[in-house]
């Protein structure tokens, strides 16, 4: 089913799409003339294809759970923030906090995603295919930040439990990220990711691992950055 | 928060409708900066004549028109709304003196070669339709939709803030050192109209030109002197530049065609451009000067 933007309103089409018409078995829809708006897509909560053609605003997708969400353009700040289940995939570039507080689900940016992508992320995976700007995984506490590209400055600042793989070069590292041993449960892991996203060109071996360094889990007197 | 946008155009064949683009850039904005709109428009006049643009305010045009015609003789006077455009073959700082000292109820809100600016109180929809911005044409053009957070909501409060000959700057974000640097520039004999943290901005930015030094080595220093959240866009005779704090809080999302360069704080700010579904797509890096023309 087509659902136009220029034509229905972005309070109908999201109530349409958060509240489905269960007798109606129809799950696949496509959504035309996003012209940047803010908050499509958000709240969706059961088993859909959604398709967005063109590019999105802010908070795309927020709060997705089990739906499988494809944006054909650029999404604004903030997609997939808190999503739980499901599937989110840009095929253009990220602004901002992409996938932020995410517990759950899979968020796949083909394009560059800027600063603080995987902000305090919770459990998702996220696989960015070019580069993230500074400050992403910062406080991210569980999950997988996958990056093909390159890394800003203060990769991980705090960070619990979030394993990120970056294949490029990282400009710096944020207090208590360090680099990690990459064992071969984590090639395995890291293999997977790479196949779910469909990236044939890039090898497990060629990335490298970082995580916590842990010492920021008790308060010491001498901690500083 | 804020709304920001700024349109350079590549293609002479789009300066006609440059007014229009603009108008619907802003109004997309309206959402971001509700209580005050304002915008720069340049249009590559070939003269010798500057214009200033002078916000009149309460006072009787016809009334103004007589007054400014005792001071400057060779005064050519065209209204719009509570804004007129002066032109006048006189030295700047003459008419300058002349504005302050005799028109004390004006205010001046730019003056150049190319550039009018017009801004005003109300929601960018009522701003735009008041100064007729749709029949405006250019080669360039910059605007602001305000949300007032750090000073009073008037016009002198209102952006683009025009320091210099030609040069304006909007802003969205707010500056922490700006009363240390008003204070600094002030003893350096710039003038400030205004509590605003972005008046300071544009004040150092011209500073600077003054001082012979290029766009881009000026806002590269400033992402020295300037302390707080900013995404800068500063206008030019001939040109544009875009800048973001370190920190990059503050959006902005950029749209390259081979016709023009576009930029605004929300990419819903755009999407009414020709052809932006195909335009290169990118969101400025922060603290990296991003610039257009010269």
């Amino acid at each position: 089913m087509e659902l136009d933007l220029k034509k229905l309103n972005l309070r109908n089409v999201n109530d349409k799409l958060q509240n489905l018409d269960r007798k109606k078995n129809e799950r696949d829809f496509t959504i035309i003339n996003p012209e940047g708006n803010h908050a499509i897509c958000a709240g969706l909560k059961n088993e859909m294809n959604v398709t967005i053609k063109g590019h999105v605003g802010y908070y795309c997708a927020g709060m997705n759970q089990k739906a499988n969400i494809t944006i054909e353009g650029n999404v604004g700040t903030g997609v997939a923030e808190n999503m739980m289940s499901g599937k989110v995939h840009v095929k253009g570039n990220a602004s901002q906090s992409a996938g932020a507080t995410a517990h759950g689900g899979l968020l796949i940016i083909d394009g560059d995603a800027s600063s603080r992508c995987g902000i305090s992320m919770k459990g998702v995976d996220i696989v960015v295919k070019g580069s993230v700007g500074h400050m992403s995984g910062f406080m991210s506490q569980s999950g997988n930040l996958i990056v093909c590209g390159d890394a800003g400055e203060a990769l991980g600042d705090s960070l619990y439990e979030t394993n990120i793989y970056i294949r490029g070069k990282v400009k710096s590292l944020g207090a208590d990220c360090i680099e990690k041993k990459m064992d071969k449960k984590h090639l395995n892991k890291l293999k997977k990711f790479l196949k779910d996203a469909e990236i044939k060109n890039f090898k497990a071996e060629s990335f490298k691992r970082y995580g916590s360094a842990r010492k920021l889990y008790n308060f010491k007197i001498d901690n500083s950055y | 928060m804020c709304g920001i946008v700024g349109i350079y155009l590549k293609n002479k064949k789009l300066n006609n409708s440059l007014g229009s683009l603009l108008a619907e850039m802003l109004i997309n904005m309206g959402s971001r900066g509700p209580d005050s709109a304002g915008f720069a428009i340049y249009n590559d006049e070939k003269g010798e004549k500057l214009k200033y643009s002078i916000c009149i305010n309460n006072l009787d045009y016809e009334n103004f028109k007589k007054e400014l015609s005792e001071y400057l003789d060779d005064a050519d006077i065209r209204k719009n709304s509570d804004h007129v455009i002066l032109k006048t073959k006189k030295k700047a700082n003459d008419v300058l003196k002349i504005l302050k000292d005799h028109f004390k109820n004006t205010s001046l809100v730019g003056y150049g070669k190319s550039i009018e600016i017009f801004k005003q109180v109300g929601s960018p929809n009522e701003v735009v339709k008041k100064f007729n911005l749709n029949n405006y044409s250019g080669t360039h053009a910059i605007g602001h939709t305000r949300m007032a957070t750090e000073s009073a909501i008037t016009t002198d409060g209102s952006h683009p803030y025009s320091t210099g000959e030609d040069e304006c700057l909007v802003h969205n974000g707010s500056l922490s050192n700006h009363n240390n640097l008003r204070r600094k520039l002030k003893k350096k004999g710039i003038n400030f109209d205004s509590e605003n943290d972005t008046e300071v901005a544009a004040g150092y930015i011209s500073n600077h030109l003054a001082n012979k030094k290029n766009l881009k080595e000026t806002l590269n220093d400033g992402l020295r002197d300037l302390d707080g959240f900013y995404t800068f866009i500063t206008g030019t005779r001939n040109g544009f530049a875009v800048l973001r704090d370190e920190i990059a809080c503050k959006p902005a999302v950029i749209a390259e065609t081979n016709d023009y360069v576009a930029i605004a704080s929300e990419f819903q700010a755009m999407a009414h451009l020709p052809g932006v579904n195909n335009a290169k797509i990118f969101e400025p890096e922060p603290g990296v000067v991003y610039s257009w023309g010269s």
